[in-house]
């Protein structure tokens, strides 16, 4: 076998794609369909809650093309970080969602469901044997975390998909896995390089977001040789140029000549780029360098709470003028005022835009201002309950807080919304973000097949 | 000659690499250009870290790549995203003090 095919559908499954870029890419007889569905970019919320961040009647609009096209062509079709975060209930999410079309169209396949979330026992056992290490800047983990965590998923590598291609599955459906595995993994299975095969999942995983113009909702085409591999979109109007590829290589990453994974790195250092069609680009050169032991990367979150908001502006001269010493004295007052009433532990923010509000990680960069405020007032505690007390009593008492010089005295707030708080729920703040040192690369991965026979 | 970034770069952007990182890539419009300012190293860890009043030391990473005739900074993200505090989960909007980053060739 000289080639291996494959059709990225779109950047995550769920953003969609033109069937007419998905019947090109079938035209071209792909040996694989493959989508990543995943990614840490929403914040913490997703794998804390269980929630998908991408809706149901989306994922389920792919899919229903995918499924269908790839049993027909007699090809695997590969999900990889399923419901976005991989957990269970992720998982769980996509799985429904697979039974439904099955149903619906009245298919026959297997299905292969590999699963990624892992015991905190597990991982506190890992931690006692030093197996545990932070992705810096991520601090080491501590027990204390460990114990708040509520969700742990492990990012899973080829391995666990060559198990099941090698049980003859149809579809696999993944929890969290490295994003490139669901394009790399059936030629590494075939013995083609690791180094290239990875470095064109890397590409294709975002689709044609590689291409000019740019589109996380079209499908990308990967032509993986020997010694190099080829990309190509699907439609008419996009092109990938080496600029847009070697771009490409620069998103989301820390190091763009350095890109680390499941059982190592791929090193871009001597990957060339090169332009042979009007819309196509080969790529050669990309070597793959495995560490000594396997790693793999846990993600995990712990829950801090829960969050009330408030949205409102303001307009008055005098009060933007004085909104940072007004801010201070309505966090004083609301301390104050439930002090000794018992609600202490909460956190208190006032999120001021056009006051560097976008920008506020970065204190001191910029002090313009704005002739008008926006002011999103935030109570984080331990209680629903707790957090609308504490914003309710924040947004009151700046509303009607009489600060030095005020001559509005109606009121200091605009509110756009009746009812002016808004219970946003649980909060959860990344707690785990490390590398963990596996005997075997398919260990904490366990797959179950389900055999679909006209749709049941 | 004095330029401005945003006039010599068709790209300018932030993003989160992982939770706890914040990555901008400045992508030229020529090669021309983007070997001068690599040669002159205009683009650098103290030039960055006085934009965005942070220690030098949480820069991680400042590469010049080629291929892309882009430079690429990242650094240690203020909070992991979404922590506490935060005002941009994705980090895309952090990008904007290069955009007038003024230097002489």
């Amino acid at each position: 076998m000289d080639e291996i095919r494959v059709l990225s559908a779109t950047a995550i499954l769920g953003y969609g794609f033109p069937v007419e870029s998905f019947t090109e890419g079938m035209k071209r007889k792909p040996h694989v369909i493959a989508v990543d569905a995943g990614s840490t970019d929403p914040g913490p919320y997703y794998l804390g809650a269980g929630k998908s961040f991408t809706d149901y009647n989306s994922v389920k609009r792919d899919l229903e093309i995918m499924i269908p096209a790839a049993i027909e062509a007699n090809i695997p079709v590969i999900i990889g970080s399923a419901g976005g975060s991989g957990g269970k209930p992720h998982v769980e999410f996509n799985l429904q969602i697979i039974k439904e079309i099955a149903k619906e169209k009245n298919l026959s396949f297997k299905l292969a469901v590999i699963e990624s979330e892992l015991d905190k026992e597990l991982v506190g056992a890992k931690m006692k044997k030093g197996e545990i290490t932070p992705l810096y800047p991520a601090p080491p983990l501590t027990e204390d975390d460990l114990e708040k965590t509520v969700r742990i998923v492990a990012q899973m590598g080829e391995e666990p998909f060559i198990k099941a291609l090698d049980e003859k599955a149809d579809v696999i459906l993944a929890g969290r896995a490295y994003d490139p595995c669901v394009f790399s993994a059936l030629a590494i299975k075939l013995g083609f390089d690791r180094g290239l095969a990875i470095h064109m999942g890397k590409i294709l995983e975002c689709a044609s977001i590689a291409a000019v113009p740019g589109s996380g909702s079209d499908c990308m085409f990967g032509y993986l040789h020997q010694e190099d591999f080829v990309l190509e979109p699907l439609s008419p109007i996009r092109k990938c140029t080496t600029l847009s590829v070697a771009a490409h290589t620069l998103y989301e990453k820390s190091n763009p000549y350095v890109l680390p994974g499941p059982g190592g790195a791929i090193d871009l250092h001597q990957s060339n780029f090169e332009q042979i069609t009007d819309n196509m680009v080969k790529v050669s050169g990309s070597r793959f360098i495995p560490t000594e032991e396997y790693f793999i990367k846990l993600e995990g979150v712990k829950k801090v709470g829960y969050r009330t908001i408030s949205v409102a502006a303001a307009k008055d001269p005098v009060m933007i003028e004085k909104i940072d010493s007004i801010v201070q004295s309505v966090k004083d007052r609301v301390r104050n005022n439930f002090e000794a009433y018992g609600i202490k532990d909460f956190f208190l923010d006032f999120k001021i835009y056009g006051k560097n509000g976008t920008m506020g990680l970065f204190p001191g960069i910029d002090d313009r201002i704005a002739h008008e405020l926006c002011i999103v007032i935030e109570a984080v505690a331990p209680t629903q309950e707790q957090a609308d007390t504490i914003c309710g009593f924040a947004r009151s008492t700046m509303l009607h807080f009489g600060y030095e010089g005020r001559i509005s005295t109606a009121g200091n707030l605009a509110f756009p919304f009746s009812p002016s708080d808004c219970k946003v729920g649980e909060v959860y703040e990344f707690s785990i973000y490390h590398l963990m040192k596996v005997e075997d690369p398919a260990l904490h991965f366990p797959i179950t097949y389900i055999n679909f026979v006209n749709g049941i | 000659m004095e330029y401005s970034l945003r006039d010599v770069a068709s790209v300018i952007r932030s993003k989160n690499s992982g939770p706890y990182e914040l990555t901008f890539d400045i992508i030229f419009k020529d090669f021309d250009l983007y070997e001068k300012v690599k040669a002159a190293k205009v683009i650098c860890e103290k030039a960055f870290a006085e934009r965005y009043n942070i220690p030098e030391s949480n820069i991680m990473n400042l590469v010049y790549f080629d291929p892309a005739k882009a430079v690429k900074i990242t650094i240690v993200r203020p909070i992991p995203s979404g922590s506490l505090g935060e005002t941009d989960v994705y980090g895309a909007q952090q990008h904007s003090p290069l955009m007038n980053y003024t230097f002489n060739l």
